[in-house]
């Protein structure tokens, strides 16, 4: 066609010489010089670098490097200085062609200088073939072909497979049996095998809407969320770690919840994207919405020194576009970051204008990874906000100013003036301390120590105690000038801890001494935020004692009040130990124990010196301020809201923290957007505004050029791509290649549709089906297509070994999450709970060795050592050893789909792995504790635990023989038989346990059981 | 002969070539299901291959020096920098440049190290490297090494893998995609860490990125499993695990004649390999059945983590057919930071740890006939700065991260030996003379062991993808 269209113009090209006085004619003079000399290269079917001469639109743009034609200005225009030779280079080059004769480069200046007029009538409609491409189309939903066997088809989907088969004359493959289907569709849309209960279910269900049953159950099950945010997040690049370097981790999890949530509850798919890209964007958008936005804060943060964050933000927005175009699209949009797509139609000012959607977000690759929000999960939220509502009434409380308060505090006052006048200070019998320090009486009756400060020591005194009643001590730290820091401790800076207090008492000499019961301690409000209380006194923690949180060089008192006052004597003694185990040398160095009978110990507060001070003045003699704060020590620190304050701190102390997650945030000024030449950072060019590629569906009018938009343009019903590419996609899981086999490029240079009326018919379906991703899996999972058996005849190994025809059922290895979640699941050992921060299950020693990183792998306890694998930690530059073996990507990049490889580290893995022999031992105690029981019957058993179907006579005999063997080496050698059932178990003979744990571990490396 | 296992053989390889039956195009695989003959051949993915054209050099040692030595205390002797050593940096060398720490105007360091001339041919080698210059002949030296990167990971990942973002494959995985492996009972491309920590680039150092993982880098441990779970778990011996394989492989026999798939027989295979690795990789680790005079010529000592036992590894690795050996040594980044990491003190003690080693490694390779077939090379992941860092108004002499100039050396392998190549400029700032880029060494490497480095190529997500990218040209001057 396109020959034909240059033969009449290349006629008049030649036929046609400009007229002089009259203005140059484009189409009749200019355009046939173009089409002779440049649409070879610059045309309908190429563009080289970018430019395209045989629209005017286009032609006027320029190339990736500008504009080539300035209207008007000839001696600048790059077309001009080319053709004629003049320029850096000669166009057409050596070898396209010869170079133009002085008349067309007369001609063309002319033109360039009477305006360059380009009239759109004059435009080349040719198409290219690129532009024709079937992708571009928008997809027609076709009517259902003919078939031979219309009632072999369950539903549509049939109709195309089977008529693709009829026109290669080749039949379907009998139906799998029912135990092999059950398995393969659990696995594949739950991502775990069978229960022995859902098989039996199955088995017995005759309906003829048996396999439906099954397929509703299972996309009803939360692990239908589970299984298929797996391959989600390798498109994500979903990770734990920002991944460079010291690979720091990153808080993100919530957003690999909100997918396996967002499909459990099968939000709509176009929803599902806009919430995804934009959903900060939308109007009250909520905390999920905000949460959704976590995909693209995956890209990596570069925290090594020196980095330029701009750079690397400048990479971390690249990486957005080429994952979008990937994701959404299916093209490889990535080569347009340096050039002019060599076989698709896309320039390069396409990519740096999509680009610009995405270039204006808060995220400047800062090492905290901000901008992050605070997500709780919807339990936590709900929790927290009770707890945060208390918090609120009750500081409302304690600030209150009330006639009760004023009542309270007014006998405060009294009661602590009564108390001051009460205490008598002990007169020291003797003083010793354990560790070699000297105790001196002061005047004051203080003690002050000095000599040789000990890391930790205890002091005794032995003290007279006043006669009558005591029911109270109290303990005064004093400072003093010749300690450190003025004291009142003897450590480096004045602090001491007191870990311990022990009480006794004499009634009179030589009597046995009695130990005193403590009741209660307060303490001065230096002691910290924490409540003191006696048990920090009383227990053997040298961590847990009376402290003055650092207010070092002023004087502090405690005071404890007996569980019984003590009725002394005359010739009574006190021993008092103080025991200072903290160590650093935080030990007393001047205090004073003082005792009274105080008829109210719950009354009396221990005072700062700022306090002792204002209570010593009437108050007459207090000014405002000063006795505002008294009234604030009394409220804070004062008996009458000791109930509210200890039920505070409690609250502040275990309110949970809420999970932060990296979101999207757009800016409000937007940033400048330049196409950069060649693709380097650094060598911008022209500036750009935001729009989709040129090739594909137009943005509505109006729409404000910004991320949402291009979010709502990706889903609209008129691209061509998103919905066959989504498709195709959940197709190539369940076959293990997509209609398209190049599920990542639809472009030119991708494989063709196997089935192209059956993708179209799909990508309609689910468009008119409100973008359910359920529905497109209901769809494929009740096809008689996905029903059929295996088994693969020679002929169709010959005629299809790809089975691009599909005559016969997916047989794939499973990945690497589902091999784990199987072998837990099989064994008994998995646990089911969702959700939450990533976990660490065992893994060997020594993987994590990261520099200038610190970070170490904290194996987890409990059921998160079995969790499923979409839950385990994964740092991209350590990730998870046998899930890497088994080809899961490490997750830097977007990865379409995984490659499928068979190795001997695989093997190795399956064999040896710690889990996979823990469940190998669990598998082993369940066949075991079957009563009764064969040998044939407990392998029957573990196969159908594994593989949900009874084996047969040469299977069953292959592993009884191996039981035999090995329960006969093992009961010879009872040290490896213990050893191999991973310890003694109660109750359990260990030879046969270690038997059945070889088998068991055979089990779980069939060739059928780490394959669909 | 059963043919349809011979059958089954051959469209595994097709797979297998084609990425396992995936990202291969259709009109290369058309190709292959043109050549029967060649198809038959293995279902391993690591059976040697042929290279494009004959090849100079059958196997690598390639020994990276994590964090990365100075050239100018070690390889490149600028007499110039000495004498103005402590003056100010002139303008024209800081404008428009960045760097990790470097802030305002820095001084000038000189080596505070003396060199030597060596050899017939005359290297000039730092004091530092008394046993390297011994075998000065055998080597080549590149002094116009520059590189794109100036941050550890990415100058890392840069080197390994063309790119300098992670995830793509690594050079070694290039190698054992395009090349097999000669010894089918050791991983084909083997990873040694020493210095206490696996570099910057972590894993993605080895990775296979979009290859098949059977090409990934296997890291051989100094400690715990030599191969990660290449141990039978505790209580089974061999025996057992013999047993235990005989009975897995007769039901994946059931399996294979009821289903017909390839991958069920490569799977047989694959275990069968597997068993043959938990012999031969311990009997690898073993260095102490060396003869004590090897031990003292690498100063080994069996069960430590270090650069000398990982050096005899290596050489054990190649006469034992694995085609890259990759060992990493952490402790390079001599910035003058502290005192642990200057150049006056602590640049000679990892020089006196790393030297002997080093130089044995290119000895014992030549006395045993296998320098010829295996290519060294040492390198870091790029240059240090002519001018002193000066951290924080540090005291200690050291030298920052430096794109533009660094120094690599490489031995055997078809390289040309006794030769100084390329040269930078007086004061050892930029590379001015013959300069290798890093995706120029890369497609040397590849066009020594037979390999063109832009046919190389692996298609992923639509694109055809090479360890060059789009660059690279093999250096002529350096081949032998």
């Amino acid at each position: 066609m396109r020959t034909a269209l240059l033969v009449p113009l290349l006629f008049l090209a030649t036929s046609a010489p400009a007229r002089a006085g009259e203005p140059v004619d484009f189409a009749r003079e200019v355009l046939p010089i173009f089409a002779a000399k440049c649409h070879r290269c610059h045309g309908p079917d190429k563009h080289e670098g970018g430019l395209q001469l045989h629209r005017g639109a286009d032609a006027l743009r320029g190339g990736d490097s500008g504009a080539v034609i300035l209207p008007g200005k000839s001696a600048e225009s790059v077309l001009r200085q080319y053709v004629s030779g003049e320029g850096d280079n000669l166009m057409p080059p050596d070898g396209e062609g010869d170079p133009l004769s002085a008349e067309q480069v007369a001609v063309i200046t002319r033109w360039i200088d009477e305006g360059a007029a380009w009239p759109v009538a004059a435009d080349v409609q040719t198409k290219s073939a690129a532009e024709n491409h079937w992708a571009y189309q928008r997809p027609v939903r076709p009517e259902l072909p003919a078939v031979s066997r219309p009632d072999w088809c369950r539903n549509e989907i049939d109709y195309f497979v089977l008529a693709r088969l009829d026109a290669e004359s080749l039949a379907p493959a009998p139906e799998a049996d029912k135990a092999r289907w059950i398995r393969r569709v659990s696995l594949d849309l739950t991502g775990l095998p069978p229960s022995r209960d859902e098989v039996a279910a199955f088995l017995v269900d005759a309906s003829s809407t048996a396999h439906e049953t099954v397929v509703d159950r299972l996309l009803a099950s939360p692990a239908y969320g589970e299984r298929w945010a797996r391959p989600w997040l390798d498109l994500a690049r979903y990770a734990d770690t920002q991944g460079y370097e010291k690979d720091n981790r990153r808080s993100i999890w919530r957003y690999r919840d909100w997918v396996i949530e967002a499909l459990n509850r099968d939000l709509p798919f176009d929803q599902f994207t806009i919430e995804q890209l934009a959903g900060d964007m939308l109007p009250n958008a909520t905390l999920e919405q905000k949460i959704a936005t976590g995909l693209h804060r995956n890209t990596m943060t570069n925290t090594e020194g020196g980095t330029d964050n701009e750079e690397f933000r400048y990479e971390a927005v690249v990486d957005r576009v080429n994952t979008t175009m990937t994701i959404w699209q299916g093209t490889t949009f990535m080569c347009c970051q340096c050039h002019t797509h060599k076989y698709d139609p896309f320039t390069q000012r396409d990519y740096w204008q999509t680009y610009a959607f995405l270039n204006s977000t808060a995220d400047t690759d800062l090492d905290d990874d901000a901008p992050f929000i605070e997500a709780p999960p919807p339990d936590l939220a709900a929790k927290r906000a009770t707890m945060i509502a208390e918090e609120t009434l009750l500081e409302g409380l304690l600030n209150a100013d009330t006639p009760a308060f004023d009542a309270a505090f007014v006998a405060w006052e009294a009661a602590q003036q009564a108390a001051i006048a009460a205490w008598q200070p002990l007169e020291t019998v003797t003083a010793t301390s354990e560790a070699g320090a000297t105790l001196n009486v002061q005047e004051d009756r203080s003690l002050l120590a000095s000599g040789d400060a000990a890391d930790k020591d205890n002091y005794r005194v032995v003290a007279k105690l006043p006669p009558g009643r005591v029911s109270a001590l109290r303990i005064e730290a004093i400072s003093d000038a010749t300690l450190p820091g003025n004291g009142p401790g003897r450590a480096e800076k004045g602090n001491f801890v007191l870990s311990g207090l022990r009480l006794e008492w004499i009634n009179q000499e030589g009597a046995t001494p009695r130990a005193v019961t403590l009741a209660a301690a307060v303490a001065d409000p230096a002691h910290g935020d924490q409540p003191f209380s006696v048990e920090q006194l009383t227990d053997d923690d040298p961590n847990s004692g009376w402290a003055i949180g650092g207010e070092v060089g002023t004087g502090h008192e405690a005071i404890i009040t007996f569980a019984e006052p003590i009725t002394a004597g005359p010739g009574a003694q006190l021993v008092v130990k103080l025991e200072q185990q903290n160590g650093n040398k935080n030990v007393l160095g001047r205090f004073r124990i003082s005792a009274a009978d105080l008829p109210d110990p719950a009354a009396v507060s221990p005072l700062s010196t700022t306090a002792h001070g204002l209570l010593a003045r009437p108050v007459a003699e207090r000014s405002p301020e000063e006795q505002a704060q008294l009234r604030d020590y009394f409220r804070r620190f004062g008996p009458h809201f000791s109930a509210i304050r200890a039920r505070l701190a409690e609250l502040r102390r275990t309110l949970p923290p809420s999970p932060i997650t990296l979101v999207m945030q757009e800016l409000e000024s937007s940033r400048a957007t330049h196409v950069h030449v060649r693709g380097a950072y650094l060598t911008k060019g022209e500036e750009v505004q935001p729009a989709p590629p040129a090739i594909l569906n137009p943005l509505p009018p109006d729409a404000p050029l910004n991320r949402l938009t291009f979010a709502r343009w990706l889903v609209s019903p008129e691209n061509p791509l998103t919905a066959r590419v989504t498709v195709n996609r959940i197709w190539e899981q369940y076959f293990g290649q997509g209609l398209v086999a190049t599920s990542e490029d639809f472009g030119t240079q991708g494989e063709p549709p196997s089935h192209p009326e059956l993708l179209d018919w799909l990508a309609t379906e689910f468009i008119a089906r409100g973008w359910s991703l359920k529905q497109v899996h209901r769809l494929i999972a009740t096809s008689a297509t996905y029903r059929q058996e295996a088994r693969v005849t020679p002929e169709l190994a010959e005629r299809d070994p790809r089975n691009r025809l599909l005559a016969r059922g997916p047989r794939i290895r499973l990945e690497a999450e589902t091999l784990r979640d199987q072998a837990l699941a099989v064994s008994g050992l998995l646990s089911r709970k969702m959700y939450g921060p990533s976990v660490m299950p065992p893994q060997p020693e020594g993987v994590w060795q990261v520099v200038y990183s610190g970070d170490q792998w904290i194996t987890s306890q409990g059921e998160d050592k079995y969790r499923r694998g979409i839950y385990t930690f994964w740092r991209r530059t350590s990730p998870y050893p046998s899930m890497i073996t088994f080809d899961a990507p490490s997750r830097e990049f977007c990865v379409d789909r995984r490659t499928r490889s068979n190795t001997p580290l695989q093997a190795l893995t399956l064999l040896n792995d710690a889990v996979y022999i823990e469940a190998a031992q669990s598998l082993a105690k369940r066949m075991l504790s079957q009563a009764d029981a064969t040998p044939a019957q407990r392998v029957a058993f573990g196969f159908m635990a594994c593989l949900a179907r009874e084996p047969n006579e040469q299977e069953s005999q292959s592993l009884v023989t191996l039981y035999e063997s090995e329960l006969s080496h093992f009961t010879k050698e009872p040290a490896a038989a213990t050893a191999m059932c991973g310890g003694v178990v109660e109750g359990v003979d260990s030879a046969q346990l270690a038997a059945w744990t070889v088998v068991a571990n055979v089990l779980l490396n069939l060739d059928e059981m780490v394959t669909k | 002969m059963d043919l349809k296992l011979e059958y089954l053989k051959a469209t595994t390889r097709r797979q297998f070539l084609g990425g396992c039956g995936v990202g291969f195009g259709a009109a290369a695989l058309t190709a292959l299901l043109d050549q029967p003959a060649q198809a038959a051949e293995s279902t391993n993915p690591l059976a040697p291959k042929a290279s494009h054209f004959p090849a100079r050099a059958k196997h690598v040692i390639y020994l990276h020096m994590a964090g990365s030595p100075s050239q100018l205390d070690l390889f490149d002797y600028k007499p110039k920098l000495v004498e103005l050593n402590g003056q100010k940096c002139p303008d024209e060398l800081l404008k428009n440049e960045r760097f990790a720490f470097i802030k305002g105007v820095p001084t000038m360091l000189g080596t505070p190290h003396k060199f030597t001339k060596h050899g017939a041919s005359g290297a000039e080698i730092s004091n530092l490297l008394p046993h390297l210059s011994e075998v000065a002949d055998d080597l080549c030296i590149v002094r116009s090494m520059v590189t794109d990167q100036f941050n550890h990971a990415p100058a890392q990942v840069f080197l390994n893998t063309g790119f300098a973002r992670p995830g793509r494959p690594s050079m070694g995985s290039w190698l054992t995609y395009g090349l097999g492996s000669e010894n089918q009972d050791l991983p084909g491309f083997a990873v040694l860490v020493s210095g206490g920590k696996t570099p910057d680039g972590g894993a993605s150092l080895w990775g296979s990125g979009f290859l098949p993982s059977v090409y990934q880098g296997v890291q051989f441990r100094a400690q715990g499993e030599p191969v990660l779970y290449v141990s039978n778990p505790n209580g089974m011996d061999s025996a057992t695990r013999r047993r235990s394989l005989d009975a897995l492989k007769s039901l994946n026999q059931l399996q294979l004649e009821t289903f017909g798939d390839p991958e069920t027989l490569t799977r047989i295979e694959q275990y069968e390999m597997a068993y043959r690795m938990q012999t031969s990789v311990p009997e690898l680790m073993r260095i102490d059945d060396e003869p004590a005079h090897i031990h003292a010529l690498y100063g080994t000592k069996p069960g430590e983590m270090s650069l000398a036992n990982n050096c005899l590894l290596a050489r054990r690795l190649v006469e034992r057919g694995v085609r890259f050996v990759h060992l990493y040594d952490w402790g390079w980044d001599h910035h003058g930071a502290g005192k642990g990491n200057d150049i006056v003190e602590a640049l000679p003690e990892k020089c006196k740890e790393t030297d002997k080693p080093i130089a044995a490694l290119v000895r014992d390779l030549k006395q045993r006939g296998l320098l010829d077939s295996t290519l060294v090379v040492f390198s870091g992941e790029f240059g240090r700065t002519p001018m002193n860092e000066a951290r924080n108004g540090s005291t200690f002499l050291g030298r920052d991260h430096h794109p533009h100039a660094f120094t690599l050396w490489m031995a055997g392998g078809g390289i040309r030996a006794g030769y100084t190549h390329g040269a930078t400029d007086e004061l050892g700032y930029r590379a001015v003379e013959d300069k290798v880029h890093v995706h120029d060494l890369q497609a040397t490497i590849l066009h020594l062991l037979g390999l063109d480095h832009t046919k190389l190529t692996h298609k992923f997500q639509g694109r055809q993808y090479r360890l060059t990218d789009v660059h690279g040209n093999v250096v002529e001057k350096l081949l032998g």
